[in-house]
Order: C-alpha cells, then structure tokens, then sequence
C-alpha cells in the first residue's frame, strides 16, 4: 500500500504549523522525518494516520492492502502506550480481541509475535517489571500482531539510552530486511535517520514545509556506523538542521 | 596536590566520612506501634476509672462498656441491631456506588452529561444528607425507605465526582493508541477508560464507606427499633454512657472492616501498581 499527501497544510487556531506538504511513501520503504522540535514532525504523523484532520489538502491510500491485515496504518509511539494493568501478552491481545479471530488463531499470533520480538519469556509480566527497551519491544510486538501496512513511528528509540537504541535499530532493520515494511518514522536522531531512512525529508522550522529530501540507495544491511558515505550525508543533514535551529532561536528572540 | 599517585589520606586534614544528611520523609507503618498505643491508652483510662480520677459520671470505665457489650451479646440483641444496621449500609451503599460511577461515567465521557449534570453535582454534593432527612422521610416513608435513601444520597455524590476526576485523569495517549488500533468505542471505555478510573474510584469508594456510616446514626435517629445508630441514641437519651460507649466502638470496628475490606479489593484490582 502507498500513502500520497498531498498539500498537506495544518493550523492550531491561529498558529501555523504545517504547509503545503506533498509526499509519497511508497511499498516497502521507510521515510524518515527530521525537523527541528516542534515543527510539527508528531502532528504530520498524526495526519497520516487519521488521528487528526489536516487544515486543507489530504492523505491519500492507494494499492492492494495486503492479505490478513488488520490494522493498515499502525503506530508505534515514543511513550510505548502501554496498559499497565495488563501483562505483556494481554497487551498485544487488545488490540486483536475487537476482530473477529478464533482463540487459538488469536494465541497463535500472540506468541508469534512474542517469539519474534524475543518476548517469549516474559508474557506474564507487567509493564512496570520491564526495562524501556522491552516496553517498546512490546509495542513492537503489538504493532506487528496486525500485520500492519504501513508503520507509522514518532521517536519510537528516543526514550532509550544509546546502547537499548543500537540493539533495537538492528532488529529494526532485521525486520526490514524480512518483511520490507513500509514505514514513516520521526526522529530528531540523524543516526537513526541515515541507518533506517529509504528517504530522509527535512522539515524547516514552523511552518514546516519540505526542504529537502535526501534518497540513500545503500541497502539498509550494509549501512554500519562507520561508514564514510552515510557520514558524509550525515554531516549534510546536520548543516540543514543547524540553519532551521538557528533561524529558530533569531527568530524566538525577534517576537 | 604535588603526590598525583596518593588518593587518601591528604596531608592537611585528616579523612572523615561525609555527614549523612538523606532518609526521612518516608513515614513507614510499624505494625506493633498501634496496639501498643491502642492498649496502654485503654489500661491508662480503666486506671484512671479505678483509682477515681476520672468521674464515672464523665466517662464509664472500659470494663463497664465491655459488660454492656457482653449484655448485648448475650441478650442476642447484637445481632439484631447488626443485621438492621449491615442491610442498610450494604444497600444504600453499594445502590449509592453503582448509581455514582454511572453517572460519573456519563460525566467523564459525554460533554451534554457533563455540562448538565456536573453543576447540579456540585451544588448538592456539599448540602449535609442529615438536613434533607425529614424531607426523605415524606418522599420515602418512615420505615427502610428513607433511611436506606439518605445513605444511598450521601454516598452517590462522592462517587460521582471520584469516578469522573478518574476519568479525566486517564492518560490521553492510551486512549488515542486504543484509537489508532482501531478498537470499538465500548472497547476504549471497558478496556482503557474504566480500568485507567478504577484507583481513583476505589478511592472514592473509602471515603464513601466512612460517609455512610456517618449518616447511618443519622438516619436510625427517625423510628428505627434496630441499629446500631439506634441503640446508640437510645443509650445517650438514658445517659447510659456505658452502652453508648459500646455502640460507638461497635460502630468504629465496622469502619475498620470496611477500610479492611476495600484495601483487599484494591490488592487485588490494582496488583499490576
Ligand atoms: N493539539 C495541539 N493543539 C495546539 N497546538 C499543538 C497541538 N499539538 C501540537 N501543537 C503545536 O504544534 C507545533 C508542532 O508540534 P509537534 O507536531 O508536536 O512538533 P514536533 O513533533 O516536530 O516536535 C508545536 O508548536 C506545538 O506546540
Ligand atoms: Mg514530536
């Protein structure tokens, strides 16, 4: 399935936040969104999803859901949005006990998911017996029981210390490299952005509007950390961030 | 400073821990503390009724309220006022509770129900129930009826208010990922609303339980034959301070059990804390 947006624009009252954004995702690639903090790299995500609707322009599904999907455009959410009065298994079973599933289809998928996200162990377990990395594994785990279409991501590692982010980037990308996911993910992390993004769009400062997209055809696998290349694009993103975060705080200053 | 490789012992002063200045604040339950003061406040009172220092026209001793309580054992008359007592809590009660977190509910979650219903709420809710009694007794009749009333109204508007400040007080964002899943309307009230209100419910549930035996002496003030409240007043009219005394320890036992009660259910609801 491919999400178009096209001329996206959105206004809180009287503030401004996002103009005439026109973007595709297409089948099988994440995009990643950077932008300078507040904006409004959440509130786009939260168009796309059809949490909330744009001011003008609109977001447009176009293909073939795949097969056994039960959820399209599924979010995993930087605060995991966990239930803390259930256990990791009847986490992931909320969100299949509204559809029209089999107990033991329902179980199956739980501990398929709990098997893939290295959960198995701890399904009896609450959320506040788990450390930050597991919680988001969790709502990895519930996010992939409904074999979603597109994966929709805001700071999903921004909550982790850095060692946590490493290991799940990995699995991150192991998924990818399985499943070819399609995904929107937000970050702030221009790490995150060149080791997972398909395509990198830069968002200027509020209003946000497109300032660059930047494409990286190195498969995600051989992106290592080290890598001279994705070091180059790095710096590159990093000068146009800078720009927005300093034309940001004049501008603060001006008002 | 001149000596890099000597980290102890500096030449000028000597070494000397670092003053402790955290803990407290913390206050801990200590579980013999209680009976202790418990006990030696009743020994200290049974003395004082002994050797004549307190009157006994003031203050009955211990021992002359726990003959009066044998009395009522023995007579079978305890179990009488009880059941009369127990029946109209538990119903005025539990009606009250479940009649407040409806219609909290309905607050927490409907803006018509919350701007119609949460001022008339908050404008009756601190009218005392104890001044509508005779108002209650015309509507309800004189027997069960009123008294049962007085004590569901005294108990729903607390319950009301704990339920919709639980609600309000529901993470959104749990709410939106319930949406983003696509779960039904009564799924995100029964799955993510309610159980994300129960602390605060239960909560309310504590202050409603000690408001209801508050207002349980009230109401068997009016043509109640049994009761605890009743046989307490009848005692205080006949000056039979030592009677009075056992209603009153009656009456503070069955708020304990209460208390107790509620502290169970709220291990077991909100074991996931
Ligand atoms: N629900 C809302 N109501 C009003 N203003 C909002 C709301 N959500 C976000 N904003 C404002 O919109 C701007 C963009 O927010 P957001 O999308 O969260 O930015 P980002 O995720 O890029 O940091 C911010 O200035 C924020 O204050
Ligand atoms: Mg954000």
């Amino acid at each position: 399935m491919d999400l178009n947006l096209r001329h996206i624009s959105h206004h809180y009252d009287e503030v401004e936040v996002l103009r005439d954004i026109n973007l595709d995702i297409r089948r099988g690639q994440i995009v990643c969104l950077i932008g300078p903090s507040g904006c409004g790299k959440s509130t786009l995500l939260r168009l796309i999803g059809g949490l909330e609707r744009p001011t003008g322009g609109e977001v447009l599904q176009s293909g073939e859901v795949p097969e056994g999907c039960l959820n399209p455009l599924t979010y995993i959410f930087q605060d995991f949005a966990l239930l803390p009065w259930r256990t990791v298994e009847a986490n992931v079973s909320l969100v299949l006990e509204d559809h029209d599933l089999s107990a033991a289809a329902r179980e199956a998928i739980i501990a398929d998911v709990l098997a893939r996200t290295k959960l198995a162990d701890f399904r009896k377990a609450y959320p506040r017996q788990l450390s930050g990395g597991m919680k988001q594994r969790v709502a990895i785990a519930r996010a992939l029981s409904v074999r979603p279409a597109v994966l929709l991501m805001d700071e999903p590692l921004s909550a982790l210390d850095s060692q946590t982010r490493e290991l799940l980037m990995d699995d991150l990308v192991d998924l990818w490299e399985k499943e070819q996911y399609t995904a929107a993910y937000v970050t702030h992390n221009l790490n995150e952005a060149v080791r997972l993004g398909h395509r990198i769009v830069v968002l200027s400062r509020r209003p946000g509007e497109i300032r660059e997209i930047v494409e990286i055809d190195m498969p995600l696998s051989d992106r290592r950390s080290d890598n001279s290349e994705l070091e180059a694009i790095q710096k590159r993103l990093w000068n146009l961030m800078r720009e927005e975060a300093l034309a940001a705080d004049r501008e603060l200053l001006d008002v | 400073m001149s000596d890099g490789l000597r980290e102890s012992e500096g030449p000028e002063s000597p070494a000397k821990p670092v003053p402790f200045r955290g803990g407290g604040f913390l206050p801990k339950p200590r579980r013999i503390v209680a009976p202790i003061v418990f006990i030696a406040l009743i020994a200290f009172w049974e003395f004082g009724c002994r050797v004549g220092f307190i009157s006994p026209l003031i203050l009955p001793a211990p021992s002359e309220a726990f003959d009066a309580f044998m009395n009522l054992v023995r007579t079978g008359l305890l179990w009488d006022h009880l059941a009369a007592s127990l029946q109209r809590l538990l119903i005025g009660w539990s009606a009250g509770t479940l009649l407040g977190i409806f219609v909290g509910t309905l607050i927490g979650l409907f803006s018509l129900a919350r701007s119609g219903l949460q001022p008339l709420v908050s404008a009756i809710f601190p009218v005392p129930k104890i001044a509508l009694l005779p108002l209650f007794v015309i509507w309800f009749g004189i027997g069960e009826g009123s008294k049962v009333a007085t004590i569901l109204f005294g108990t729903f508007f607390p319950t009301v208010i704990a339920t919709y400040g639980g609600i309000d007080n529901v993470d959104r964002n749990l709410i939106r990922m319930g949406q983003s899943f696509g779960l039904s309307k009564l799924s995100i009230i029964r799955k993510i609303i309610l159980p994300g209100a129960l602390p605060a419910i239960l909560s309310g549930a504590r202050i409603s339980a000690a408001i209801a035996i508050i207002l349980l002496v009230a109401a068997e003030m009016i043509a109640a034959e049994y009761g605890v409240g009743a046989y307490i007043l009848l005692a205080g009219s006949l000056m039979a301070t030592d009677q009075l005394i056992a209603g009153v320890a009656l009456l503070s036992l069955m708020g304990l059990v209460f208390a107790w009660l509620i502290g169970q259910a709220e291990k077991y609801f909100l074991k996931w804390r």
